[in-house]
């Protein structure tokens, strides 16, 4: 029925800058249509895209300090795992995570 | 790689929490395999006595179920006792047959209870008091007998005693000293006690030795015990026999392997025993001399064992102050540390016969060295503290017999009795999280410590006044399981077992300079941190080391990457600095000038004697900087905030000194400053004192002949007045005090703590002694202050000048 519609919002890679634009240990914000989307890169330079927005009371992710691979929100602490976008024990939500990956040094973002 | 096998001989609580503990830190590095010879899986040994008084069931002390061992890949072999170890084939052998190897052994067999030797302990109905078998035994003499005897007046005896009363049994304990729990009480306590227990209608015979146990039985058949003869001719008609006489490390499988055992398992710090290979944790060992039968150290132990079998090497178990809580209901007792006191000791007591309270504190050089309580024990805990702390209680002497909420410390006043709460009551105001949540976690989740139940149930996770109330209800919950938290010996955080002194001194003696040398060098479990512990080393280095550490912007907590604080919705606030909280019409006029031209809703005056601008969008920042021309108020960081002011001398008519140039002075001489946590001063021209200086971390207090200097004042979550310091006379005099004293607390504090935190912890007199007394080393501390301020940059004009310009600027796609 909605298959049309689908075939639209068909997602795509689209790139967002250089791995070097973000901070090791930190994180830049990307403004695009479906909001705020927070860009990290650990230790490791891998790099992760979360729904810049807590499960707990929707603080901005990308603003907390990052660890290993988590990110601890900078409003209450909570720690969200940067690749499953899960809240870590004992508090339970999930932010919306985003594909990525790196090519050449630049960073694509699956939207 | 193949894994290590790690064989644990006895499925206790000591032994498994030293697994739990393992997997925690370690979770890959063994195959686990685990041996009982009970039939059933970890339970709380210390609940039996509520399960035997029908308060608690079986399945409510269950720790970890059968499920638990599998979860984690551990084999689990019950109702198996291990006969042998073979030491050079490293394996050991069950009585059945079964064997397994391994690469490291942890003994956990715990204890044996001891039977008196006097005739007739073979008859049915003679037992001990130990395990679950045992309950079950009493459980079901009290449904088919009427008369019991309890052979033994202490802690467990009388548990025993009060769970067969309850039972409906006729007890009567026999108990060979003169007074009950000779061990943990003195004399009054016991006597006390002794009353309570006899209105429940336990029969008590004191100083009385019992020669031998008679019963029936005929053509050999061994019959039903019938009564207890004591030496002085007397006997006691009775259908059971208890005896909790006491308890003998079990060493017999370590002793026929030839491990070297001394009334236990002789171990070291590390737990290890004569043979390197093999550990041992709990009951069974013998640690400094000292076989512990309660449970807390037991854990204590565990956590070391577990450290080590982690090949982490850090920490040593260095021996524990017992304490002791009776776990029958409606009897409040509580004993910890040397209670009889000695030479030098002096005993503090408040003894109110009627009410039923007896307390005592036994105090040597200032510190408490042990207590006993009975009838109000709600501040044992705290007690406790204080005294494994060797906290000095000089200052709080004369109301430390009122306890801690006397202190104004338990947060919640009146309502320091959780025993009494009903579980709708609110604990923790901040989380709205009540007692009924807080003991079903603790219950469900299987917590012991105030950190787990924080974790769980986010009570006393925000302010943490209510932390005093979570660790009674937690107390009360699970009995002599519960001990305080080390407050002296805390690690850093979950990624570390390094102190906050200990990460301080590394820092300062090998010269580290960043935040990954700190970890690397010190060996930090997790690749870089967490945000606990980045933003400490962070701290540290700069403060040991300014001008040569490295300031890790990514370590710092979002307020001072970004230098400005954020609110609720992600939004900003601006707060720029008004020296002494004055202001001009320039200053005003481009205040004006940026809240219309940057749209910001709200503008609020301060408690801090300026000015908020609230909402201000991220990438609005740099710009709201430069049009301010203001330098930065700091007012987001872990730093020098404000100084408040009043007019003083010079608009004032009581006015005697002039507060406000002085508070300007000291504010221009601080400012830029990091610390370990927020820092506020205030400066008042005369003693009315309208600048509130003495709730500040400095106030000031201007008097006819000089000024007043007062520390360590807090108007936060629990109001703390500043101490008085000293008095001076000149500006410069203020400055160099004022200064010297925020260095001290730079320097020695842990990140985090205010300076009444730190104060109460190094004392009033020493840092008198630092500042007031040794001029020489309060110049030295002054000078470290201003080489550590010197030239450090405004971070509001270099931003607005395009210093980490990436901060400020989003991404598109």
């Amino acid at each position: 029925m909605n298959a049309p519609e689908k075939a639209f919002a068909m997602t795509s890679w689209r790139k967002v800058g250089s791995v070097e634009d973000i901070p090791q240990l930190g994180a830049r914000v990307v403004k695009s249509e479906h909001g705020d989307i927070a860009l990290f890169r650990n230790a490791d330079d891998e790099v992760f895209a979360l729904l810049d927005k807590c499960p707990h009371k929707g603080g901005p992710l990308s603003q907390g300090i990052v660890f290993g691979r988590h990110v601890a929100c900078p409003l209450h602490n909570w720690s969200i795992g940067l690749a499953d976008g899960q809240a870590v024990a004992p508090d339970v939500g999930c932010a919306q995570r985003f594909e990525t990956k790196v090519e050449n040094g630049f960073v694509l973002l699956k939207m | 790689m193949q894994k290590l096998k790690l064989v644990m001989v006895g499925n206790g609580m000591a032994g498994v929490r030293t697994l739990e503990e393992l997997l925690k830190i370690a979770p890959d590095l063994y195959d686990i395999t685990v041996f009982g010879a009970e039939p059933y899986a970890n339970y709380n040994r210390i609940l039996l006595s509520p399960v035997l008084a029908g308060e608690m069931t079986l399945k409510d002390i269950m720790l970890n179920d059968v499920e638990w061992y599998a979860a984690n890949n551990i084999v689990l072999h019950l109702g198996r006792k291990i006969v042998k170890i073979d030491r050079r084939a490293r394996k050991v052998i069950a009585a059945d047959g079964t064997e397994a190897e391994y690469d490291r052994l942890l003994l956990a067999t715990g204890s044996n209870p001891f039977m008196l030797p006097v005739p007739g302990t073979k008859f049915d109905g003679v037992i001990t008091y130990r395990d679950i078998a045992d309950t079950n035994a009493m459980i079901e003499a009290a449904a088919n007998f009427k008369h019991a005897v309890v052979i033994g007046g202490g802690l467990l005896g009388l548990e025993a005693a009060n769970g067969l009363a309850l039972r409906g049994m006729h007890v009567t304990v026999v108990h060979l000293m003169e007074w009950l729990m000779e061990r943990q009480l003195d004399r009054t306590a016991a006597g006390m006690l002794q009353r309570s227990l006899e209105a429940k209608g336990l029969r008590f015979l004191l100083n009385t030795q019992t020669t031998e146990i008679v019963g029936g039985g005929q053509d050999g058949k061994v019959g039903r015990v019938k009564g207890v003869k004591f030496k002085d001719g007397s006997e006691v008609a009775t259908d059971l026999v208890v005896m909790a006489v006491g308890i003998r490390p079990n060493t017999e499988l370590a002793e026929m392997a030839g491990i070297h055992c001394n009334r236990g398992i002789v171990v070291n710090d590390t737990m290890q025993t004569f043979d390197p290979k093999i550990y041992a944790v709990g009951e069974c060992v013998a640690h400094r001399g000292i076989a512990y039968g309660l449970v807390a150290p037991l854990f204590e132990m565990g956590k070391v064992c577990a450290n080590h079998l982690a090949n982490f090497g850090i920490g040593r178990y260095e021996g524990s102050i017992l304490s002791t809580k009776l776990k029958v209901t409606g009897i409040d007792l509580f004993s910890a540390g040397d209670f009889t006191g000695g030479a030098g000791a002096e005993e503090i007591i408040m003894h109110d016969a009627m009410g039923g309270i007896y307390k005592k504190l036994v105090i040597k050089d200032n510190r408490i060295v042990g207590g006993v309580m009975y009838g109000d024990t709600v501040d044992g805990s705290w007690y406790l503290q204080l005294l494994r702390d060797k906290q000095d209680v000089h200052d709080i002497r004369d109301h430390l017999m009122f306890g801690q909420s006397h202190l104004g410390n338990s947060g919640h006043q009146g309502q320091s009795k959780a025993a009494a709460m009903s579980d709708q009551m609110e604990v923790c105001g901040c989380n709205g999280v009540c007692k009924g949540v807080i003991v079903k976690a603790i219950k469900e989740k299987g917590l012991f410590t105030v950190d787990d139940v924080r974790k769980h149930t986010k009570a006393s996770s925000s302010c943490g006044s209510c932390t005093g109330l979570v660790e009674q209800i937690l107390a009360s919950t699970v009995g002599g399981a519960y001990q305080p938290a080390q407050s002296k010996n805390k690690p850093v955080c979950a990624c570390t077992d390094h102190t906050h002194e200990e990460t301080r001194r590394m820092i300062r003696e090998h010269k580290l300079l960043s935040v990954p040398e700190v970890m690397k060098f010190m060996e930090w479990r997790t690749p870089n941190g967490c945000a606990t512990c980045r933003p400490a080393l962070n701290y540290y280095l700069i403060s040991t080391w300014p001008h040569e550490a490295k300031d890790d912007p990514q370590s710092r907590f979002i307020n001072e990457r970004a230098h400005a604080n954020i609110q609720k919705d992600g939004t900003y606030s601006v707060v720029p600095r008004m020296w002494g909280g004055s202001t001009t019409a320039a200053e005003l006029r481009r205040i004006a000038d940026v809240v219309d031209k940057y749209k910001i809703p709200t503008v609020k005056v301060t408690g801090g004697q300026r000015m908020d601008l609230l909402g201000v969008k991220k990438e609005d920042l740099p710009g709201v900087w430069r049009d301010l021309g203001m330098p930065s108020g700091h007012a987001y960081a872990k730093a020098l905030r404000t100084v408040k002011t009043c007019v003083g001398s010079e608009w004032c008519r009581f006015g005697v000194q002039d507060s406000t140039q002085m508070g300007i002075d000291l504010e221009k001489d601080l400012w830029r400053m990091y610390a370990p946590h927020k820092v506020k001063l205030a400066v008042s021209g005369c003693p009315r004192n309208c600048a509130e200086s003495g709730i500040k971390d400095v106030g000031v207090i201007g008097v006819e002949s000089g000024w007043e200097i007062y520390i360590a004042g807090n108007g936060g979550i629990k109001t703390e007045v500043a101490q008085f310091l000293c008095k001076v006379t000149s500006r410069e005099e203020v400055l160099e005090h004022a200064g010297a004293f925020l260095q001290l607390y730079r320097e020695e504090a842990r990140y985090l703590d205010r300076t009444v935190h730190y104060v109460a912890r190094a004392g009033i007199d020493y840092v008198k002694q630092r500042i007031v007394e040794d001029a020489a080393g309060r110049k030295a501390l002054y000078g470290r202050l201003r080489f550590a301020l010197k030239d450090a940059p405004d971070p509001w004009q270099e931003r607005a000048q395009g210093v980490a310009k990436h901060e400020f600027e989003a991404l598109t796609v």
